[in-house]
């Protein structure tokens, strides 16, 4: 372990070492090649430009080349397997996509991935409204924000271990240690097994991502709450209009913005679940979403990676429109120079 | 500002509401928190809100056999406690019983009218005294099955296991080991690219800028079946294993490079433009501005970005199941985690405890920095990987 520390130590000098290394010796090494300071001036114009052509990409370069390695290669190349064999050598056409509409399992995945995406970005922002709205008005709302916020901390994985307590189960008779359990039989009813009930056990998992990408929601749109001018809200109260007037017909039209933008943030990450569905039913009882079948697909059988590609680039097919959306937005707002 | 004290009805309710659903919101982690304090027999007898009060349980001893009977006004006498030789003698009697169907048949302190003209009694503290008209003959001294209130007790031994035999304490190093240089390592190569895509004079920068926003939302997914591929080809050309930590660093590294360049380039191209080019005037190149005016400025969004890229790779489940290893040399804690869950499903003293390790650093660190984060959070609220 003392090793393993050592090594870690090591390496982290290494690494970041080389990479200063690599900072300062290029630019120095641009310098000294072409000089700025060189002995007569028609020269030197020549070399700044010169420096000033290479700087820039002595700058991105090793962005370039990791953005280049490990994403957009495989986006390419995830692209390509998707149309060959298991072990990716056999060009098959249309036969991995055909396979995975026609499986049981895929069309399961689907129809989970369409439910958390109706259900979770929705609850999230609503409920992040809602929060955002109240503790606006409590003197101790800051600290109220900071515990509803805290779940965004916490993995995936410690939250399902958080939830499965909660969800713990002991047969009818005996005392429950899940609180969700006792509540639910003081109450007078049964008990109830909440991760394998099916098509309902769906619910309980989303839960838990509401839970965590609530506070998130809260901060985004408790900022954007915020940045309304104040004068619009008193003259609408001076108009006599209520509460839930001024919420709806005043605030949310103003901070539309906002809500689309924690609405399609969290939209992505409900398409990527992965985490929740492994730790907490690991896919049985029909709670399997697309990214864990085809992390299932990666290394059933040994491996089948033409389906595992093919259910990736569905996932992508998904993000797509809200990956143009963004470009649209950033190349609208750009500040340049 | 005074009006917020006011007390109105409305004032009220509204505070309720937001303690009604704070307490729906932390109640999850307290029990987790609070189970993993408790004695593991207890988590496993009652529920973490009963914590704090005394727990019932019940149990079963002897009485002490014709060995030790004394006669005393013409009656044979036993006496002793029920607590001897036993570890939990702080524990009281509240109820006992000589069947074990009826455990709490008698209250402590009463007077149990056995056959035979026998009597029992046994107080609060576990002494009991058995009587009888006649000499006992029983060489072993029957069963009395009693309902004894434990007070609360709450212990680290949870931690002591999980962190010294089950292996989370080697997981976490391993945790340290991977988070910390898949943090630092893409700040720094995020921050010159991003000074070259704001203020740098380059081709295709609008389109580098495009191509990196489009990144953002790649799913992971993408990724892996392609590296996987690279990794096992690359590891067997050079002879060394396919997963190591220098594997995952990398891929930690190019998965938040999106973000750290979108996050980083947004705030310096925010930065004054009259800043860099009277620096420029100066005669200073960009390398020198970017090291001496551009760095020191950035420290906000460089830390949001660190903390960022902190909770991600610290909490990321899937890559390290994919880049490392299983073995104890490489098991990350999220990952020591979900093995756990499969294999000690039911020892939650064991499970709690576990977790909370797990999402100690992540909660100090975000407790402490919480200010840097929100403003990352504001900045950019896209995230890749």
């Amino acid at each position: 372990m003392t090793a393993q520390i050592l090594y870690a130590f090591i390496t982290v000098i290494l690494g970041v070492g080389g990479c200063f290394g690599y900072f300062y010796g290029s630019n120095w090494l641009l310098d000294k090649m072409f000089p700025a300071n060189a002995n007569n001036d028609a020269s030197a114009v020549r070399n700044l430009r010169i420096q000033a052509t290479i700087r820039p990409w002595l700058f991105l370069g090793p962005a370039l080349i990791l953005l280049t390695v490990y994403l957009i290669f495989p986006v390419i190349q995830t692209f390509w397997l998707s149309f060959h064999d298991r072990a990716g050598d056999r060009f098959v056409g249309l036969a991995n996509y055909k396979w995975a509409f026609s499986d049981d399992e895929f069309r399961l995945s689907i129809f989970n991935n369409i439910l958390w995406l109706a259900v979770v970005p929705a609850l999230c922002t609503l409920m992040g409204l809602i929060i955002a709205v109240l503790t606006d008005r409590i003197w101790w709302g800051n600290l109220a924000k900071s515990l509803i916020f805290m779940p965004l901390a916490i993995s995936f994985v410690g939250a399902s271990v958080i939830w499965k307590f909660v969800y713990d189960y002991r047969g009818e008779g005996q005392e429950q240690i899940g609180i969700l359990n006792a509540v639910v039989e003081y109450f007078g009813g049964s008990p109830q097994v909440w991760i394998s009930l099916p098509f309902w056990n769906n619910f309980f998992l989303m839960a838990i991502l509401v839970w965590i990408q609530t506070g998130f929601a809260t901060v985004i749109l408790a900022a954007a709450l915020r940045g309304i001018p104040e004068d619009t809200l008193e003259a609408a109260t001076i108009d006599g209009a209520g509460p839930f007037k001024i919420f709806f017909r005043i605030m949310v039209p103003q901070i539309y913005g906002t809500i689309l933008v924690v609405w399609t943030t969290i939209t992505v990450l409900v398409l990527k679940i992965f985490d929740i569905v492994l730790t907490m039913t690991n896919s049985q009882w029909d709670t399997t979403v697309l990214a864990n079948l085809m992390f299932d697909w990666m290394f059933r059988g040994g491996g089948d990676f033409g389906r595992g590609a093919a259910i990736a680039i569905v996932i992508m097919v998904a993000v797509l429109p809200i990956m143009i959306w963004n470009i649209r937005q950033a190349n609208k707002e750009q500040g340049g120079h | 500002m005074l009006k917020r004290f006011a007390l109105e009805p409305s004032r009220i309710a509204l505070n309720l509401a937001v303690i009604f659903i704070i307490t729906l919101w932390t109640l999850p982690t307290a029990g987790l928190l609070i189970s993993s304090l408790r004695d593991k027999n207890d988590i496993a007898a009652s529920g973490w809100w009963t914590a704090l009060a005394s727990a019932d349980r019940n149990q079963v001893g002897r009485l002490k056999g014709m060995a030790d009977q004394v006669e005393k006004d013409g009656k044979f006498v036993i006496s002793g406690n029920l607590f001897e030789g036993q570890d939990a003698v702080s524990g009281k009697v509240s109820f006992f019983g000589t069947k074990v169907q009826a455990p709490g048949a008698y209250a402590a302190g009463s007077t149990a009218d056995l056959e035979n003209g026998q009597t029992l009694t046994v107080s609060g503290d576990g002494t009991y005294t058995l009587t009888s008209p006649t000499a006992f003959d029983n060489e072993r001294g029957g069963r009395v099955f009693y309902i004894s209130s434990q007070p609360p007790r709450f212990t680290t031994e949870n931690y002591q296991t999980v962190l010294f035999s089950e292996g989370i304490g080697r997981s976490f190093i391993n945790s340290l080991t991977v988070t910390i240089p898949a943090t630092i390592i893409p700040i720094l190569i995020a921050a010159f690219a991003a000074y070259a895509l704001a203020w740098m004079k380059l081709p295709f920068r609008g389109l580098l800028i495009a191509i990196i926003v489009g990144l953002l939302v790649v799913p992971l997914q993408m990724s892996l079946i392609p590296l996987l591929k690279l990794y096992n080809a690359a590891g067997n050309f050079f002879g060394v294993p396919s997963k190591t930590y220098l594997g995952i660093w990398l891929a930690h590294t190019g998965f938040g490079l999106p973000f750290a360049i979108y996050l980083l380039r947004s705030y310096i191209a925010g930065l004054p433009k009259d800043l860099i080019e009277s620096a420029q005037i100066d005669g200073a190149n960009d390398f020198k501005i970017f090291r001496r005016v551009v760095l020191p400025l950035c420290f906000p969004a460089l830390a949001s970005f660190a903390i960022f890229q902190f909770l991600w790779v610290w909490n990321d489940l899937l890559v390290a199941i994919v880049f490392l290893g299983s073995g104890p040399d490489q098991l990350v804690l999220t990952g020591k985690l979900n093995a756990l869950l499969g294999s000690r499903g039911g020892n939650w003293e064991i499970l709690t405890a576990s977790a909370f390790v797990t999402i100690i650093v992540p909660l100090v660190v975000f407790f402490s920095l919480q200010r840097y984060f929100v403003r990352g959070l504001l900045a950019g609220s896209v995230k890749g990987g």
